[in-house]
């Protein structure tokens, strides 16, 4: 391809009609049937920069999520300060796991999503339910698609005086829980944050709910090797959407110190 | 034979400002039979007189539920009704699909008047010969609104359009302040006396000619009515309870309507000799 | 290597599907249907959720139990859900159970080659007034049926229905035949049976238990008065009725 516009749509072929006897809109043409580069487009067939797990559960007061704010480039802790959590719009707030660029187009697609229902200037707003089922839709769609959207994503928010927590991820896969979990966090927390929070939601503090999180997200990092000890802990209630500051998880190694291959034992 | 020099094309003004197209098409909403809405606090209803083409012929269609709450009343060409319809239909499954939300009620109204409005302005098109009245609720409670093919749309506690709808708006007009705390049966009373006002004098309102759309919680005469009170068409024996319900008129010698209603004679002069006329037969195509 | 598997390029694929386990059944009877599945939603060894239905109400005499890939699933129900919207829309009335099933049918066989990975059950009453049950797989091949299982524990739950439904391996007394259809009574003790089984020895399924009961336009409610947790989701009083009743399973 050249930057001639005029050699774009008809490659030359002197040997065919070189002087244009047919009319335009049915000239035959030598151009490939089709494009050649199509073969190399590049879909997310794995994760590249991802962040680890997300915890969510609902409370007295609402919802609350939390992720702590490592991007990792495979076993290397590539970025060390990003945000996983996301508000849309002023009641909800959205959690993310897996591939941190597919995160970012969701957010422009989110982001885009909420000025246009702004534009409307009406009563009507799109609360935490519809941005899940949007979320869905896309997902699925994109799967369906062969060329997935590589993220487990949560959904939290509070409108109208109703909590709403949700998952969605790459497969299009849905479903509610009052306490859930991405990734590593599926497996090592969910057993905690069950036992704490499932038929106590409406009892359960913000107080009691922070450090439920600040405790699980303390045993992530322990555990998961792929996680940081620095989180946002975000909240949506009837004031709407809270995302603290960064949080740092207070550790302990000293039972490492008696232990052979850690610490500053050499032998 | 044409009327002005302007009008065969729809994208070039009049000298006055007009767009000749446009306003004919406001004709053909004219020509439909009358449709008639108001609004309670509560509900909001809707009243159509059907017409057919002949004693051998059914009614046609004149309203149309588009999803559990939005429902219309036509008047004009019932083709481009429905193609229209069938629109707002695919807009409101549109929103139930991506959102899981029902499509707010004034944002469906909008999107149909942009999509008529673009009918006024291209080269090569026409606009709808059809208006719409349509009820909807929504987390702010009932609305009714009217589509006309000009691409506007407007809010309203109570609207007629079509045939001598002026009659029947004479009527809202003397009595809409009282409509916001009627109850559903009254609403429907005042409805079918507003859609009376626009019948020649021969005619009246039967349960073959008059079609009765509901938004909002069940009345005394419904059952069956889920909580929500979803848009409901009632036809044929179901609606004899509210016909029974209206005030005979005052005077019933068909020979001298100006003392039944002076308002609408004012409004709209009987016209000049129905020639073997019933203008509730349809005209052909 | 071993194997040489240098010699060809390896490419690893996006897998679009997942399994999401639990069960489902359905069991006609004479002038009722009984639709139930389990709530436990599932990938591998983690519960995502105790509580994903899996059984749908269509009309008030369809009623459509889905199982497999929840993504699917979900979708499913939802484009079938659209399609009888536009029915009503154009009849202004129900769609009858059979054409539902076709309807199904047809739309899964749409997706021959990129399958809704989920198996139906469509339960309910035909307009003759009959309890019917459906079942299909994924691509729409499809059945009436006096009874069907599916999903996780299918393998544990239809030999029992068989001998419990279709009598098999099963003598009748002297001088007498198998009934041709239960009470509703024994239906639902059956499926409630079947379920508390299936959660003992499947993974799979439990938690909780949706049991959907379709009945006949007339009849009576007689055998559903005294259960727990018991609730209408009919829209008509005068015509067929659906009900739901929701029980607990064990969760561990």
């Amino acid at each position: 391809m050249d930057h001639f516009p005029t050699n774009w749509g008809r490659p030359r072929n002197d040997a065919y009609d070189a002087y244009n006897t047919y009319p335009l809109h049915q000239r035959p043409s030598n151009a490939p049937t089709h494009d050649k580069f199509a073969d190399a487009v590049q879909r997310t067939q794995q994760p590249i920069v991802t962040g680890t797990s997300v915890l969510a559960i609902m409370y007295k007061d609402g919802i609350m999520m939390a992720a702590d704010n490592l991007a990792s480039y495979g076993s290397l802790a590539r970025f060390k300060s990003i945000q996983r959590l996301h508000a849309v719009g002023s009641n909800t707030v959205l959690g993310a796991s897996g591939d941190m660029s597919d995160f970012q187009h969701i957010q422009s697609l989110l982001d885009a999503l909420v000025t246009e229902e702004f534009t409307h200037q009406d009563a009507n707003t799109l609360g935490p339910a519809e941005i899940h089922e949007y979320l869905a839709r896309v997902m699925y769609a994109r799967r369906s698609k062969m060329n997935p959207l590589w993220n487990a994503l949560l959904v939290g928010g509070f409108k109208d005086g109703k909590r709403f927590l949700a998952y969605v991820d790459l497969l299009g896969v849905t479903y509610t829980a009052p306490s859930l979990a991405t990734g590593y966090g599926a497996h090592i927390a969910i057993p905690l944050l069950r036992q704490a929070v499932d038929g106590r939601q409406d009892t359960l503090t913000e107080e009691e709910a922070r450090k439920l999180l600040h405790d699980c997200m303390r045993v992530l990092f322990y555990r998961d090797a792929r996680s940081l000890d620095k989180y946002q802990v975000a909240t949506v209630t009837d004031a709407g959407v809270d995302i603290s500051d960064t949080i740092k998880i207070d550790t302990t190694w000293d039972f490492a110190e008696g232990i052979r291959g850690y610490g500053a034992q050499t032998q | 034979m044409f009327r002005n020099t302007y009008d065969s094309d729809n994208t070039v003004f009049s000298p006055q400002g007009r767009l000749h197209q446009v306003e004919y098409a406001l004709e053909a909403v004219k020509q439909g039979s009358a449709a008639v809405g108001l609004r309670s606090k509560t509900h909001s209803v809707l009243l159509a007189l059907k017409r057919s083409s002949g004693e051998l012929a059914s009614y046609q269609q004149k309203m149309y539920r588009i999803d559990d709450h939005v429902g219309i009343a036509i008047a004009g060409l019932t083709s481009d009704a429905r193609v229209l319809s069938n629109f707002m239909r695919q807009q409101a499954m549109s929103s139930r699909m991506v959102f899981n939300r029902p499509i707010p009620v004034n944002r469906l109204v909008s999107t149909v008047a942009d999509k008529a409005q673009v009918n006024t302005q291209e080269y090569g098109r026409r606009p709808y010969g059809v208006g719409f009245l349509v009820i909807g609720q929504d987390k702010s409670g009932p609305h009714l609104y009217e589509f006309s093919p000009s691409g506007n749309s407007y809010e309203y506690y109570a609207m007629s359009i079509g045939a001598r709808s002026q009659s029947a708006k004479t009527y809202l007009e003397k009595h809409y302040e009282s409509f916001a705390d009627c109850n559903l049966e009254e609403l429907i009373k005042h409805g079918l006396h507003a859609l009376r006002e626009t019948l020649q004098q021969d005619k009246e309102l039967t349960i073959n000619n008059t079609s009765i759309g509901i938004i909002g919680p069940a009345g005394v005469h419904e059952k069956d009515v889920p909580p929500e009170g979803p848009f409901r068409l009632l036809e044929g024996e179901t609606i004899d309870v509210y016909l029974k319900s209206m005030v005979p008129k005052r005077s019933e010698e068909p020979s001298r309507p100006a003392t039944t209603a002076p308002a609408e004679a004012a409004a709209a002069p009987p016209p000049a000799a129905p020639a073997a006329g019933d203008e509730d037969v349809q005209m052909a195509e | 290597m071993p194997d040489g598997s240098f010699s060809h390029p390896q490419q690893r694929q996006f897998n679009p599907y997942s399994d999401n386990g639990g069960t489902i059944l359905a069991i006609a009877g004479a002038d009722f249907t009984v639709i139930a599945g389990d709530t436990r939603q599932s990938e591998g060894y983690s519960i995502q959720t105790r509580y994903a239905p899996k059984v749908f109400r269509l009309t008030d005499r369809a009623v459509l139990a889905v199982n497999g890939f929840a993504a699917d699933g979900n979708m499913f129900v939802k484009k079938v859900k659209q399609r009888l919207e536009w029915y009503r829309h154009a009849h202004a009335k129900d769609m009858p159970l059979r054409a539902i099933a076709r309807l199904i049918q047809t739309m899964l066989y749409a997706q021959r080659f990129f399958p809704y990975y989920v198996y139906n059950i469509l339960g309910g009453i035909e307009e003759d007034g009959s309890g019917a049950v459906y079942s299909f797989d994924p691509v729409g091949s499809y059945e009436r049926e006096a009874c069907r299982a599916a999903g996780a524990a299918q393998s544990l739950v239809q030999p029992f229905l068989d001998n419990q439904i279709y009598f098999k391996n099963q003598a009748a007394a002297p001088n007498q035949s198998h009934p041709a259809h239960l009470p509703l009574p024994d239906v639902l003790s059956i499926v409630i049976d079947s379920f508390t089984s299936a959660t003992e020895r499947h993974i799979e399924v439990g938690d909780g238990l949706e049991i959907y009961v379709v009945l006949a336009k007339g009849r009576s409610a007689q055998g559903l008065e005294g259960a727990r947790g018991i609730q209408e989701l009919s829209t008509k009083s005068d015509g067929d009725r659906v009900f739901v009743i929701r029980r607990e399973l064990k969760k561990d």
